[in-house]
């Protein structure tokens, strides 16, 4: 059985500071070109293949703004 | 499992935070919650109280427990009242430097001297940030604040030895760095029968890092860089800091209470 990994990114919600794309030891996420509602650049999922749902995104996002969802096919 | 959409779900109320890009205040939030929830104790048992400043938003409005937003530094005196009073409760203070160690610091000092059974958490950010980065007790030496534009004249004030001198069953020192290991102090300060004293030393991006040219996640880096978990001379100490069994005052007071009625 294998596991999906979606990663679910609160755009509205996200501040832009970064820490989430620092501290991925997969280098899963990059900043997005566009901007949300405060003028943020908020991340942007560009190798999912390689997250290994590890959640340390979801550990040090200060604004709760990522999860990280494993669904089983 | 613990899982941010679930401690989001769970903990988490008027979401989104008014803290600063990258700020350590949600972090801390996030550790508290991830505590509770892996001491398996549930929301209704944990009271919060907290001062005033930045620091004070963390438990009030924005976690789901019972809070108490009480006035400027007298968060451990009236957290003191509620342990008392119900002693069944798990009380836990969130409190900026300013708050606890400068303008609270007599009840602090007598709170961890009473040794009575309270988890306080004292978010460090180095000033205070809330009414615009004045010089706090905990600013270090030669810091330039809003206040001290030449470098802070006098040096900071070293809570936790402080703390652990007078008296207090459990101190540690973390930074927001050290995600997996506040969330296990934490742990370990709500299993404490006795005055637990956990400093967090956390970012203050806007009022600290701005004047340092620094962002959240430089400072994150410089925790990390700049802090040790073995006693390094040019390196700050992070770890537990005590760890002591002491007469616990709550106890204590329910014992002589059940003397004198004769139970």
């Amino acid at each position: 059985m294998s596991e999906k990994i979606k990663i679910k990114i609160d755009r509205e919600f996200c501040k832009g500071c970064g820490i989430c794309i620092k501290y991925c030891p997969r280098d899963v996420l990059d900043e997005s070109d566009d901007l949300n509602q405060y003028d943020n650049h908020f991340p942007e999922v560009v190798r999912s293949e390689r997250c290994i749902s590890c959640r340390r995104c979801e550990l040090y996002c200060p604004d709760f703004a990522i999860e990280v969802k494993e669904e089983k096919e | 499992m613990i899982n941010a959409e679930m401690i989001k779900e769970k903990y988490v109320r008027n979401h989104p935070s008014p803290f600063c890009p990258g700020c350590g205040g949600g972090m801390v939030l996030n550790a508290m919650s991830r505590a509770v929830e892996k001491s398996g104790l549930e929301k209704e048992d944990v009271a919060a109280v907290s001062g005033i400043g930045c620091a004070a938003w963390i438990p009030s409005p924005h976690w789901r427990v019972d809070t108490l937003h009480t006035t400027h530094g007298r968060a451990v005196a009236f957290a003191s009242g509620i342990k008392i009073a119900n002693r069944d409760l798990e009380v836990m203070v969130v409190s900026g430097d300013g708050d606890c160690a400068g303008i609270g610091g007599n009840h602090l000092l007598h709170g961890a001297r009473n040794n009575i059974d309270l988890n306080v958490l004292m978010v460090n950010n180095g000033l205070y940030a809330m009414t615009g980065g004045q010089v706090a007790p905990t600013t270090e030496h030669g810091e330039e604040t809003l206040t001290t534009p030449h470098g802070n004249p006098s040096s900071s004030f070293e809570a936790a030895e402080v703390v652990k001198a007078a008296g207090a069953s459990h101190v540690a020192r973390w930074t927001t760095y050290h995600m997996d290991e506040l969330i296990e102090e934490v742990e370990k300060a709500i299993n404490t029968e006795g005055f637990s004293f956990i400093e967090v030393l956390a970012q203050c991006p806007t009022r600290k890092g701005k004047k340092e040219g620094m962002d959240g996640l430089d400072m994150l880096e410089w925790y990390k860089n700049n802090t040790s978990k073995e006693k390094d001379r040019d390196k700050l100490y992070v770890g537990t800091l005590a760890d002591i069994e002491r007469p616990e005052l709550t106890q204590e007071i329910y014992r002589q209470i059940e003397g004198f009625r004769g139970d």
